[in-house]
């Protein structure tokens, strides 16, 4: 990237730089002109200077010229005004160019700040783009979040500044200077006495800021240091907590902020200081204005109306020159920055533009063997991980690479995905360097799975097409309003120097996972998930959340049916007393009061949990019922029983999680709470507090708690209300809550819970393993499974995939690798969390799956354990950074090799 | 049967017999009601052991496998706990157990159990206690089978 701050932004922005330039050197007409015209309304018409005879006229817009060799040419004879109209005239010419200033003043800083901003996109993008450039060895010793910091925070200075490079000194020097040369031509000594403290500052002023710009160096470099450490912290919680070192980061967390306290404060320090005395300086000047001013005044030498000029100049002296000066810290400063983030971004064997460019047409298949000639690949630390390897993979063929711990097949598989770049030797498919291939053809015709699995926070489906979408394949028709968004887009990205591709295109290359568009992908998806073993935590998921309904509309059109068919699927296997459904007219002994009570699911805040209670709609309908005092008594006595029962236990023991009334938070509150309100007459309660203790109640199932407290008149009271509730419902809570309605799908519930219908019983030991699988046999009866898999498809695997197991991340990651059917499969221990059955299992199922359709792509495999070798046309056996054997399994077998001693 | 009903039956449990009503109220209370209808397997030989059953009404068959298929060894009536060693000695369950009529359970889970004996010193001193008798038991019975012979 170029060094030099200044030399970037006019190599990126000159003609705007210039336009701005002459729109600058424009307003100062209106500038200057405003300067004079106080002296003309103060001498002329307030003073009556040529007004001197009653009734006296002036010319007023005068225009005449003294041309040489024509003499005067008069254009305009001017309006003949008297005294007032003069005065109100000169007045209107003021405010008229004050409008013109302002409207100057408004166009520039507008076109600047749109300048700034567009510069910054463009180093912010300049900045991803080399990140996306890096070779890989950069990322093993930055931190993320400190790269993060450098693009966000660290150039966002550069931004503002990047309007004013050129501009700010154009315009306040020429503001200056228009300043001190009418402070000349009033009167030359005043003159020289602001030029004097002017050079003051202008030497004094930068010499102490020198200070400033190596703790602002300092201020960034351990402002970085800091985000990084904070990344690392997320990034490394588990070990924190595991090794109990929390307290550790805390004094290292606070070391550096003491550390950026001291930096920042010593920053404020001097920054007051240079202020002060800048002020200090600007104000010396009016100082000897006035005095001297004053005095050649009283002595004849100067007229009142040039020393109010003078002074009024001078005004605008100062603001220019401390602009100015700040303007130079500011350009000091942001060149540190800039540099600073530049030295960061400058890498040696930085990946060529054309390896990522972008290919719409996909290239043909690879049909050169890859091979690795005299390879040698060593670590950070010099270490030799592969020592002149030199081996070839022919399309179609099948290898097992076996390694000792210290073999090196891992390093092989990685240079074979171009994560590991050779010390010497190289990779190469058939005659072409593997590294010189654009990553359109070893992207898409190469797959590339590890231990090692990274997911983007996106749903399992956006991680499972992420190997799909190498280049925007529709162009999307925008209209009206948006089609004028997109245009105005697309000129903006191009002004900036970002690419224009539309994020919002179908970057799916559906092809290439062999199908013809959206509708015909499922089953390519279907079977890769099936390979992986992978669909049946995909449909538990599905299962366990709510389904968008704009896009699965067959499960909410089906609703009904399904239903029904888990009921005669249960009472057919006699275990209808498994699940208790819900009926509008019935208490549900199963569910909580509170499910009773709304009998629906709460769509918003207003009607979910600890909220219901308290909602005044809600109280109002369960004092109609009569039930407002039976639950606050019901709730006082749960209250007391769960005091009873909980208030000794420390507040993260693991019996919290039984007690679905309240959180060990909570315990201190309602034993002070019981305290005040035991005896207490319920009128004299207030709102709050019943609220408090009647929300108790609502979570409360008379066979799993068992305090007693559930009566038949209670139970149908509680029906009453709930038919009650709904009866009188006011708008504004008519989406707030999704009644229950055995022939409607409940768009805020979960499948499972839709497909239910009622709740599982409390007392019966397995049922929900057991409900599960019927479920799932009845979607398939039903043809819904797809649908439901889809649903799962939705799950959103959170940062870095955690909310998913390491086990189902990596078969996530092999079923992508697969998707992409490439012709050359390398994969690194890709199943190293799953156990050995299970691995081989999904082996087994990815050789069959990778093969279908008359297939046959070349797969490399770095096996975890030596036996799987038998299901490959060739295996190939490191040790300590050497290809030891090479054969395939049977002739290593026979032999007396490394192999055969990691087989026993 | 509501939780203070339950304290009263785990009371009569000889293991727990000498614990506090209110540390009984708790265990009760964390635990699962579970019932079985007569012919369902409350867990089997083998398995791992994740919790202990109190039972609360209704009988149980303990069976233990042979050459010749199972063989009913013991049976359970209410009052008495069932599956208590396993998950004191983290070992596998020794025998099947399958209710015989329609039963009632209390499930304790394995990790309240032990939490709660971490918890409450007297309650663990108490099994312990229970524990040693039927150690000393088993010990007089060998001896009785041994100079039988």
């Amino acid at each position: 990237m170029e060094p030099s701050l200044a030399r970037y932004i006019w190599t990126h922005t000159r003609k705007q730089q210039i336009w701005i330039l002459m729109i600058v050197l424009l307003s100062m007409i209106p500038y200057f002109m405003s300067f004079d015209l106080p002296k003309l309304i103060v001498n002329g018409p307030i003073q009556g200077r040529g007004f001197e005879q009653p009734g006296a006229i002036q010319p007023f817009m005068r225009l005449h010229y003294n041309l040489p060799f024509i003499g005067e040419v008069q254009l305009f004879s001017g309006f003949q005004l008297d005294r007032k109209e003069t005065l109100f005239a000169l007045s209107l010419v003021f405010l008229l160019l004050v409008v013109i200033n302002g409207l100057f003043k408004l166009y520039i800083n507008t076109y600047k700040g749109r300048l700034g901003e567009r510069m910054l996109r463009r180093i912010r993008f300049d900045l991803v783009d080399r990140v996306l450039r890096f070779p890989p060895i950069y990322f093993k010793r930055v931190k993320s979040a400190e790269v993060a910091t450098m693009v966000k925070d660290e150039v966002e200075p550069l931004g503002g500044f990047i309007g004013d490079a050129f501009l700010q000194p154009v315009l306040l020097g020429g503001q200056a200077l228009t300043a001190m040369l009418f402070i000349m031509v009033q009167n030359v000594w005043l003159g020289m006495i602001a030029v004097v403290i002017v050079v003051i500052q202008i030497v004094l002023i930068p010499r102490m800021r020198r200070r400033l710009i190596v703790l602002g160096r300092e201020r960034q470099l351990t402002a970085r240091a800091l985000s990084g450490r904070v990344g690392e912290i997320v990034d490394g919680i588990g070990a924190v907590h595991v090794h109990d070192t929390s307290n550790y980061e805390r004094a290292d967390i606070a070391a550096r902020l003491g550390l950026i306290f001291k930096i920042r404060f010593d920053l404020y320090q001097w920054k007051f200081m240079v202020k002060f005395l800048n002020n200090f300086l600007a104000q010396l000047t009016p100082f000897l204005f006035y005095m001297i001013g004053g005095y050649l005044v009283i002595q004849g030498r100067l007229d009142v109306g040039q020393l109010v000029a003078v002074i009024g100049a001078y005004k605008d002296l100062p603001g220019p020159m401390k602009e100015l000066i700040d303007w130079d810290q500011a350009r000091q400063d942001v060149q540190v920055k800039y540099q600073q983030v530049v030295e960061q971004f400058t890498v040696e064997g930085l990946i060529a533009p054309r390896i990522g460019a972008l290919t719409i047409d996909d290239p043909g298949p690879m049909t050169n063997p890859l091979s690795a000639i005299s390879l040698s690949i060593a670590d950070d630390g010099g270490a030799m991980l592969l020592d002149r390897i030199s081996l070839q993979v022919k399309p179609g063929e099948t290898v097992a690479l076996v390694s000792t711990a210290t073999g090196g097949a891992e390093a092989l598989a990685e240079a074979f995905a171009r994560l590991n770049w050779p010390d010497s030797g190289r990779v190469a498919s058939g005659a072409d360097d593997l590294l010189e291939l654009p990553e359109a053809v070893t992207g898409r015709r190469m797959s590339y799975a590890s231990s090692d699995v990274f997911l983007f926070q996106a749903s399992i489906r956006d991680n499972l097409l992420y190997g799909l979408k190498h280049a925007p394949l529709t162009s999307v028709p925008y209209e009206g309003a948006a089609a004028d968004q997109h245009r105005w887009n697309i000129d903006e990205a191009r002004r900036s120097g970002n690419p224009d591709l539309d994020i919002h295109s179908d970057w799916v290359n559906y092809a290439s996972a062999g199908a013809t568009g959206s509708h015909d992908l499922f089953e390519a998806v279907r079977r890769v998930l099936d390979a992986v073993v992978l669909s049946r935590d995909i449909l538990d998921l599905g299962l366990r959340s709510s389904a968008d309904l704009t896009r699965h509309t067959e499960l909410a059109r089906r609703i009904v049916e399904l239903r029904a068919a888990l009921r005669t699927r249960l009472e057919h296997e006699g275990l209808s007393g498994l699940v208790v459904p819900f009926e509008p007219g019935a208490y549900n002994k199963e569910a909580t009061i509170g499910q009773n009570l709304l009998f629906g699911a709460a769509a918003g805040p207003q009607l979910a949990d600890k909220a219901l209670a308290a909602n005044p709609y809600f109280a109002s309908v369960l004092r109609q019922a009569g039930l407002d005092r039976t639950l606050y008594e019901m709730g006082m006595e749960i209250a007391e029983q769960a005091i009873e029962l909980f208030a000794d236990l420390p507040p993260d023991h693991q019996f919290f999680q039984q007690l679905a009334f309240m959180s060990a938070e909570e315990i201190p509150a309602y034993e002070t709470l019981l305290q005040r309100l035991k005896n207490r007459p319920h009128e004299a309660v207030s709102e709050n507090d019943r609220a408090m203790i009647v929300t108790l109640s609502f979570a409360y199932i008379e066979p799993r708690h068992r305090f007693g407290l559930l009566s038949d008149e209670l139970m149908s009271k509680i029906v009453a209300a709930r038919n009650r509730f709904y009866e009188n419902l006011p708008p504004e809570l008519q989406n707030a809550i999704e009644r229950y309605d055995p022939a409607k799908y409940i768009a805020a519930a979960t499948v499972m819970d839709n497909v239910l219908f009622g709740r599982v019983g409390n007392n019966h030991p397995d049922a929900p393993d057991r409900i599960r699988s019927i479920v799932y046999d009845i979607l398939d009866e039903l043809g819904l499974y797809a649908e439901l898999l889809d649903v799962g498809l939705d799950f959103n695997v959170g940062a870095g995939g955690r909310r998913l197991t390491g086990g189902q991340r990596q078969k996530l990651d092999v079923a992508r690798a697969l998707l992409k059917r490439p012709d050359f499969l390398i994969l690194n221990r890709p199943l190293s969390a799953l156990d050995q059955r299970m691995q081989d299992k999904v082996l087994r199922n990815v050789l069959e799956e990778a093969r279908r359709d008359g297939r046959s792509p070349a797969i490399v495999w770095v096996v975890t354990n030596p036996a799987m070798g038998m299901m490959f046309d060739r295996v190939i056996v490191f040790d300590s950074g050497q290809l030891v054997e090479d054969g395939t399994h049977e002739t290593l077998l026979a032999g007396n090799g490394i192999f055969k001693e990691l087989l026993s | 049967m509501l939780l203070k009903d339950e304290v009263g039956m785990l009371q009569r449990v000889p293991l727990f017999s000498g614990i506090e009503p209110t540390k009984l109220k708790l265990l009760a209370f964390t635990s699962d009601r579970v019932s079985y209808s007569a012919g369902q397997i409350l867990f089997r030989q083998g398995d791992e052991g994740d919790a202990a059953y109190v039972i609360l009404s209704g009988r149980a068959d303990i069976l233990v496998d042979s050459d010749r298929g199972p063989i009913k060894v013991a049976e359970l009536v209410p009052n008495s706990i069932v599956g208590e060693i396993a998950i004191l000695c983290n070992s596998s369950r020794t025998a099947t157990v399958r209710a015989a009529s329609p039963l009632e359970v209390l499930r304790i889970r394995k990790d309240h159990f032990l939490r709660l004996m971490k918890e409450f010193p007297e309650m663990t001193i108490e099994i312990l206690r229970v524990l040693a008798d039927r150690l000393s038991h088993t010990t007089a019975d060998l001896i009785d089978a041994r100079s039988a012979k």
